[in-house]
């Protein structure tokens, strides 16, 4: 049977009442072992016998397109097809999309958008002749500027912002930008296809397969039921392979057409163009305040861009929704439909440039004031939604800027800029806070129980994320059986529909699944000890009830129960406004000759729900605090002028943070219970490390030098012109 | 071109393309597929290698270069018990996804030899050694090995830590 449940309402905690001691500690993860060998299995590690190899070929422009040479590359030597195909896909799909993205080669609507596949013997055949495949592209190209076209949508107000913003004795009124962003995960895109009949199985690199198995069905026109997805490890995602991309529906057309196995791994530079970016951003960001700190008004409007035809929009302002009390209000975004790479999820869509941007404007104003800027937040808290006017299902913010700064060493900080020099270095310190969504998505989990111990098995994927270290310790909390007698399997379409990697949502939506596909089995062991569920304690594989007590082993013999969980959000995703909180705060270094900026130390404070794993909790928060200095210092796609490609597509050009670009970074959780967040009390938290990590930088390097930038990324060259204009 | 590599101490007769890199002969021609195809070209470290002790980038070398070298994969570093550094990764969470960990475990464990044999870096302060595993030193010497996971204060922790081993 199954144990289902709608989140309508608040649930009870039972975890706290479970006897194993698993949960919450910071276990290793399960799969480490795998993973420091190599034995892990990425999508293009298992290559099946007759397996034929795959490149994909790049638009060299925009308009209709022309093969001139495809014979002449069919004739080269191995190479087996050159593929154009009208159901090969122009970018890959929007997380959670559930159907085709737009398909078709005949022309580009972007520079770089994959447009042929060649398929060889091998891969050095492929790649050889995949370059020599000649494309002309006969179109001018589109536009690429987003303040050059009329942008599609308009901003929500509530009250007089222009009032508020005339009125108000404090004002900040400012435009800040944020350039593209990568995903860029350490594995490239890959699939490998095999046709059993018209029975299709992909191995690939994917974070969604219940929404990825419908989309590729989709692109193909065939049953869902045909196809088998499997991604059993991820080498990350960050929303890169929330959607079907290019790669595996190519593979797929290929192995159908050739009657064999085809792999293809897209080449680095092609992830950077073919695989969803996060847009550029260009925020108009407008505070009122009364002279004692209380915002009257605020305004937040974001410009961003995305080609025709996509649904998604960088929600910048989705935390500004309900950060900050304020009775006049105009928040939202504007689209500006251009010809650049596809804009998609990228880790924390929304709030990771939103809050960023936001939270160095109270910093300017909290300078203005001359205010503390924790205090400034502190003043600002609004009791409920702002906007909707609905409770929030629990509110840390004023606890994580308390322990940060507690813990940061912030009291007694001089707010005055320009006080502390380290020979050339100016030292600064800054503060942000830290916001994001809370999402459940729906899941289902299943476990099997043998005298052996238990088996998880849902197609939800681990993208570094700890899935499987977490289920493993629910299913061990819930069910008393310590963690080597817990084996999770993932990332298989034949396992019951997980929530998927995505919105920070996949700990707590199939957390949950499996706690309930626990519960049931509870219950199944209650009934064999005839007491109730309640009343069972399940520790180290014995079974105690009353003064009786068996061993799990003896109870169940040769048995196998089979547990079913499965959960989805309701109201308590409407009635109630969930969010997690935190406090980011950083010291800098800024060279005073060269503009060169070094964040010397950061902390973050973060409250959301219970923390399941101390470990894997503690890696994603340095992920996305890692990212924020990324955001603020390096991170930047950067557009031709004339097509829009991007022109730093790899990882030479486009600087991801390394090793010597992070100081040591200081965590801590500031742990609660939210019971509207579901039986297991823990929120997304994946994400919230970026969300403001970038502004505690930014404002960090004001109180070092005095010049406050509001471009991001803050390169030397920004930063030595600030100095120069002081 | 028929070659003979010898890859963490057996040799292996390949027949090869000359375009074949040493990653690729590794993963898709020996099944060895711990060493990590992140970029390409070489600029993210995930193929990391020993070629005679040194590492090096596996997919900027191609395999024909390769006979009668020493070569080493992660599948090599374990004999039955982990090594020091693949425990101490695990105990530190010094990886999420994974997919760079071979490389980052491949890179560190030349690393500390080429301290140990007091090779200077960009940040040491003397070039004639000895060389300490201060923070801006293993910084320095592990920023060719990209974590987009962002795990290197585990990283650096299970460095530090197998370094305490070893000595």
């Amino acid at each position: 049977m199954t144990i289902r449940i709608k989140l309508d309402d608040k649930s009870e905690d039972r975890a706290d009442s479970l006897a194993q001691g698993l949960l919450g500690t910071p276990a290793d993860r399960p799969e480490g072992h795998l993973k420091v060998t190599g034995a892990a299995t990425y999508a293009a590690d298992d290559i099946p016998g007759g397996c034929a190899f795959g490149v994909l070929v790049r638009a060299p422009g925009q308009g209709a397109l022309t093969a001139t040479n495809a014979d002449d590359i069919r004739a080269m030597q191995g190479v087996l097809a050159v593929i154009r195909d009208p159901r090969m896909v122009r970018n890959s799909a929007q997380g959670t999309a559930n159907e085709a993205p737009v398909q078709g080669v005949d022309s580009a609507a972007y520079t770089g958008q994959p447009i042929a596949l060649v398929v060889a013997e091998s891969f050095e055949q492929a790649r050889h002749a995949a370059n020599a495949l000649k494309i002309t592209a006969d179109g001018p190209p589109g536009p690429v500027d987003p303040q050059a076209v009329e942008p599609e949508g308009e901003p929500d107000g509530q009250g007089d912002l222009d009032a508020a913003m005339a009125d108000a004795p404090h004002s900040i009124d400012a435009e800040y930008t944020t350039a593209g962003h990568s995903s860029a995960p350490m594995e490239p895109h890959a699939a490998v296809a095999a046709w059993d009949g018209e029975n299709l199985t992909v191995r690939a690199s994917l974070q969604m397969l219940k929404y990825n198995r419908n989309e590729l069905a989709d692109c193909l026109g065939i049953d869902p039921a045909r196809v088998r997805l499997l991604s059993p490890y991820v080498g990350g995602g960050f929303g890169s392979k929330l959607g079907i991309s290019a790669e595996t529906v190519a593979a797929a057309i290929a192995a159908k057409e050739l009657d064999r196995p085809v792999r293809v791994v897209q080449h680095r530079r092609q992830v950077f163009e073919t695989i969803t970016r996060r847009s550029e951003t260009r925020q108009r960001i407008r505070l009122a305040a009364s002279s004692d700190g209380r915002l009257t008004g605020l305004g937040h409007e974001a410009l961003v861009s995305n080609l025709p035809d996509e649904s998604f929009a960088e929600p910048v302002t989705q935390a500004s929704a309900f950060a900050y009390a304020a009775a006049n209000r105009l928040i939202g975004e504007r689209v500006a439909r251009l010809h650049r790479p596809a804009a998609g999820s990228v880790r924390a869509p929304g709030e990771a440039v939103g809050v960023t941007a936001f939270e160095c404007a109270m910093d300017e104003l909290a300078v203005q004031l001359g205010l503390d800027p924790i205090e400034l937040r502190l003043r600002n808290i609004p009791e409920k939604d702002p906007q909707s006017g609905i409770p929030f299902s629990s509110h840390m913010l004023a606890e994580t800027l308390q322990d940060g700064a507690k813990c940061f060493g912030w009291q007694g900080r001089n707010p005055a800029p320009r006080q502390q020099r380290d020979g050339e270095w100016w030292i600064g310190t800054g503060m942000a806070a830290a916001f994001r969504v809370n999402i459940l998505s729906e899941a289902e989990a299943r476990i099997t129980l043998t005298a052996g111990g238990a088996l998880v098995e849902t197609d939800m994927t681990d993208i570094g994320t700890g899935t499987y270290a977490i289920l493993t310790q629910i299913a061990g909390e819930a069910l008393g059986l310590p963690a080597d007698r817990v084996t999770v399997k993932l990332g298989d379409t034949e396992y019951p529909p997980g929530s998927g990697s995505g919105g920070s949502w996949g700990a707590a939506s199939t957390g949950n699944a499996t706690w309930l596909a626990a519960l049931d089995l509870r219950q199944q062991l209650a009934s064999m000890m005839e007491c109730d569920e309640r009343d069972l304690t399940l520790k180290d594989g014995q079974a105690t009830c009353g003064n009786t007590t068996r061993a799990l082993s003896d109870l169940l013999g040769g048995d196998t129960l089979t547990g079913h969980g499965h959960i989805d959000a309701g109201k308590a995703f409407e009635d109630v406004r969930q969010s997690t909180f935190g406090a980011h705060f950083a010291e800098v270094a800024v060279n005073d000759i060269t503009g060169e900026i070094r964040v010397r130390r950061m902390l973050g404070s973060f409250a959301a729900g219970r923390i399941l794993n101390q470990k894997t909790a503690r890696s994603q928060c340095h992920g996305g605090m890692t990212w924020g200095i990324g955001m603020a210092l390096t991170e930047g796609l950067v557009h031709d002028r004339r097509d829009g490609h991007i022109v730093n597509r790899d990882l030479a050009e486009y600087h991801v943070a390394t090793n010597a670009d992070v100081p040591p970074l200081e965590v801590h959780f500031v742990e609660e219970r939210d019971p509207w967040a579901g039986p297991m009390q823990s929120k997304g938290l994946g994400e919230l490390g970026i969300c403001g990590a970038g502004a505690a930088i930014l404002n960090a390097l004001h109180h070092a030098c005095g010049v406050r930038l509001r471009d991001m990324p803050a390169t030397p060259d920004r930063v030595l012109g600030g100095l120069e204009r002081l | 071109m028929q070659i003979t590599l010898t890859i963490n101490g057996a040799d292996h007769t390949l027949d090869l393309d000359p375009r074949v890199t040493l990653l690729d002969a590794l993963r898709d021609h020996l099944g060895l597929t711990g060493s990590r195809k992140g970029c390409d070209q070489g600029q993210c470290g995930a193929c990391t290698v020993l070629v005679n002790g040194r590492r090096i980038n596996s997919c900027l070398s191609l395999a024909v270069m390769h006979e009668g070298d020493a070569i080493t994969t992660v599948e090599g570093l374990s004999d039955g018990a982990l090594s020091p550094l693949q425990q101490a990764f695990i105990e530190h969470d010094g990886f999420q996804c994974g997919y760079c960990t071979p490389g980052q475990i491949c890179s560190a464990t030349a690393m500390l030899d080429e301290l140990a044999a007091g090779w200077p870096s960009h940040v040491s302060p003397s070039l004639d050694g000895p060389c300490e595993l201060t923070e801006a030193e293993l910084a320095e010497r592990m920023s060719g090995n990209l974590c987009r996971c962002s795990c290197y204060p585990g990283i650096n922790a299970a460095i530090r830590d197998a370094k305490g081993h070893q000595a």
